[in-house]
């Protein structure tokens, strides 16, 4: 396994930093004066109660909102985005929840759309060199640990964890500096879960930075180093997993002293 | 012509080297999503190879050089038109405008030749790119204007008749030169040269769908338009493209079609539309989006092309081809929605 210690968060610089990000819908503080950091190479899960702003944090960082007030900096620069396409040009690929696959196109389609190689370049008739994207599609699903049997399948017709796999495998096969997943699991079985956690899993072994949002908090202590907890648009507070009890998170998160009443998920 | 059935890329797998392909339904799982994908075209070439042997042997007249090459030539401007009518059905598009935009180019050509004196290679390319400009309308006001497809070639079918009247005071256009007629009625050796077109047509047009980013993304837009938007597919733009190239293949229909009759009818290409749209579908083409291969369409326009020819040998009344025709497209409409209905509730279980 690769080293990619939080611990030593000083030696390296933050892949990414926000700091005093507010948003407001309407009469909705969504997010109020919100700091988050996330270091190279860790895994951070972003929990919270429903409307927390959890989302609108993870959209406002790949370009789909705009914040009122706040900046962030990420791999050293600080950004604004305007579009998630420009947030993926500069290295941060999001796992929508909607997973934004093409059902008609098959596993290798989808993992490289927007994105093809070709053979020849003609514009609107650039000639696509199929084999080069099969070749590169099964390397990059062994990597991943995303198991397709069937890399010219369509992906109508997967199942859930199937599909979700692709998607992860496509965000993660760009050489991206941090991938986002917003509930990556909240649609799927329980032994699909297994197998996404698994595939999260083995992007930490690869040293990819991740961004997850989560209400399994058995799930993001199984698979991250950091949570960060939001309440009511405000970012209450950080902690590692390895260093805290499930209640304590409970507690942050519903903000009761005693969360005893509360089931550990 | 059968080989890219059903699937965009026309690949076939290679299940069972890869680890886990045990795991999703074994591997008969495999082969009965792969025979669902083809079955539909495997279906409509089946109905066409029935017709086929059923003509041949209740007509003596069906099996005989000239009514076939009358068949190909009767088919070949419909296929042609069938074809761009795919592309546009795999991006969850349509296209009403394909007839008056065939008349409106075959009258504007025809008119060029007689009235302009231009010469007839001359005018037929320019009569191929007023179909161009026609699509590139229809192509801005569904990529751009964000009209639904319906309505937008809805307009221009109104508008693309309406021109064709205006230019040429409702009357037919004749007195073309001798030599724009090899286009529709001169003959390769033995081939026509209206198949010799479609087989150009074909060519390309299956590299476009299968090799080329434009194909590529066209399956995209059509099977999750925000999907491709979201990785970075500038959708609007190849929208346009989409009708732009229908345009020219109407444009070029309507051109094939004057020379076969020496003269620009307004009248032309009333129905055609329904032709179009029915030969698409038959050959699989999904009116949802994402699904739709030129064999396919090729299968369905001369399934079409056998029913009308069929109904004259055996002296069916006319209008019941219509007739014919429509209850085919419900059958392969029906099949669509079930095949799509299936898929979804394996989906499901697994
Ligand atoms: N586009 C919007 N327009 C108006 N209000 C919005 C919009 N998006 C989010 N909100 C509001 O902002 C608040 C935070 O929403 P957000 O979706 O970020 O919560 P969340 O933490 O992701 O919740 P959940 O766990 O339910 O997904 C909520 O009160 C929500 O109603
Ligand atoms: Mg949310």
């Amino acid at each position: 396994m690769e080293q990619m210690n939080s611990q030593d968060a000083s030696v390296t610089e933050p892949m990414l930093k926000v700091e005093g990000i507010s948003k407001r819908f309407g009469g909705v503080q969504a997010l109020q004066d919100v700091d988050l950091q996330v270091d190279t190479g860790e895994h951070v899960a972003l929990v919270g109660d429903n409307g927390a702003g959890k989302s609108t944090l993870v959209k406002i960082l790949t370009g789909a909102e705009h914040a009122d007030d706040g900046s962030f900096w990420f791999a050293g620069e600080e950004r604004h985005f305007r579009s998630p396409l420009e947030a993926r040009r500069h290295g941060i690929e999001t796992v929508y929840q909607t997973l934004a696959l093409a059902d008609h196109l098959d596993v290798v389609a989808n993992l490289f759309l927007g994105r093809e190689r070709y053979l020849l370049r003609l514009g609107p008739f650039s000639v696509l060199n199929r084999a080069a994207m099969k070749t590169e599609a099964r390397a990059l699903l062994e990597r991943t640990g995303v198991q397709i049997p069937d890399l010219g399948a369509m992906i109508m017709g997967m199942s859930g964890g199937q599909r979700q796999g692709v998607a992860i495998a496509r965000a993660a096969g760009w050489g991206s500096k941090m991938i986002v997943l917003d509930e990556p699991t909240a649609a799927l079985g329980v032994q699909e879960t297994a197998k996404v956690e698994e595939i999260i899993h083995t992007l930490k072994d690869q040293g990819v930075t991740v961004l997850m949002v989560s209400h399994n908090l058995r799930q993001v202590f199984d698979l991250v180093d950091t949570i960060w907890v939001l309440r009511h648009g405000r970012m209450v507070g950080a902690r590692k997993a390895a260093e805290v009890r499930p209640q304590e998170i409970v507690s942050m998160i519903t903000g009761a002293d005693d969360a005893s009443g509360l089931e550990f998920a | 012509m059968s080989s890219s059935a059903g699937r965009p890329d026309g690949r076939t797998g290679d299940f069972g080297k890869q680890p886990g392909a045990a795991a999703v339904g074994g591997p008969w799982g495999l082969v009965r999503r792969r025979l669902a994908d083809v079955i539909s075209q495997v279906a409509a070439l089946g109905a066409l190879l029935v017709i086929f042997v059923l003509l041949s042997l209740l007509s003596p007249n069906f099996l005989t050089y000239n009514n076939l090459s009358e068949v190909v030539v009767e088919a070949a401007v419909t296929a042609i038109i069938a074809i761009g009518m795919t592309l546009v059905i795999v991006t969850a598009g349509i296209d009403l405008s394909v007839g008056g935009i065939a008349a409106l180019a075959g009258v504007l050509g025809a008119m060029l030749m007689v009235d302009a004196h231009l010469s007839w290679p001359l005018a037929t390319v320019v009569g191929v790119l007023i179909g161009g400009a026609a699509g590139l309308v229809n192509g801005g006001l569904v990529g751009w204007v964000k009209l639904a497809p319906f309505i937008a070639t809805l307009g221009m079918m109104g508008v693309a008749r309406g021109l064709t009247f205006v230019s040429t005071g409702a009357v037919a256009v004749y007195g073309l030169p001798v030599g724009f007629n090899v286009l529709g009625q001169g003959y390769a050796g033995p081939i026509p040269i209206p198949a010799i077109c479609l087989i150009g047509v074909i060519v390309i047009f299956g590299f476009i769908f299968t090799r080329t980013k434009l194909g590529r993304y066209s399956y995209a837009i059509g099977s999750n338009h925000e999907a491709a938007r979201l990785m970075g597919i500038p959708a609007s733009r190849y929208l346009v493209l989409v009708y732009v190239l229908q345009g020219l293949l109407a444009g070029f229909g309507g051109m094939i079609a004057a020379s076969r009759v020496s003269s620009g009818q307004p009248n032309f290409g009333v129905g055609l539309e329904l032709d179009a749209i029915a030969a698409a579908v038959i050959g699989g083409a999904s009116l949802f989006g994402g699904q739709g291969t030129v064999s396919g369409a090729i299968i369905g326009a001369f399934l079409i092309q056998f029913i009308r020819n069929g109904s004259v040998l055996l002296n069916v009344n006319i209008y019941w081809q219509d007739v014919i025709i429509g209850l085919v497209v419900w059958i392969a409409v029906s099949w669509d929605q079930f095949r799509r209905q299936r898929i979804t509730e394996r989906a499901h279980v697994t």
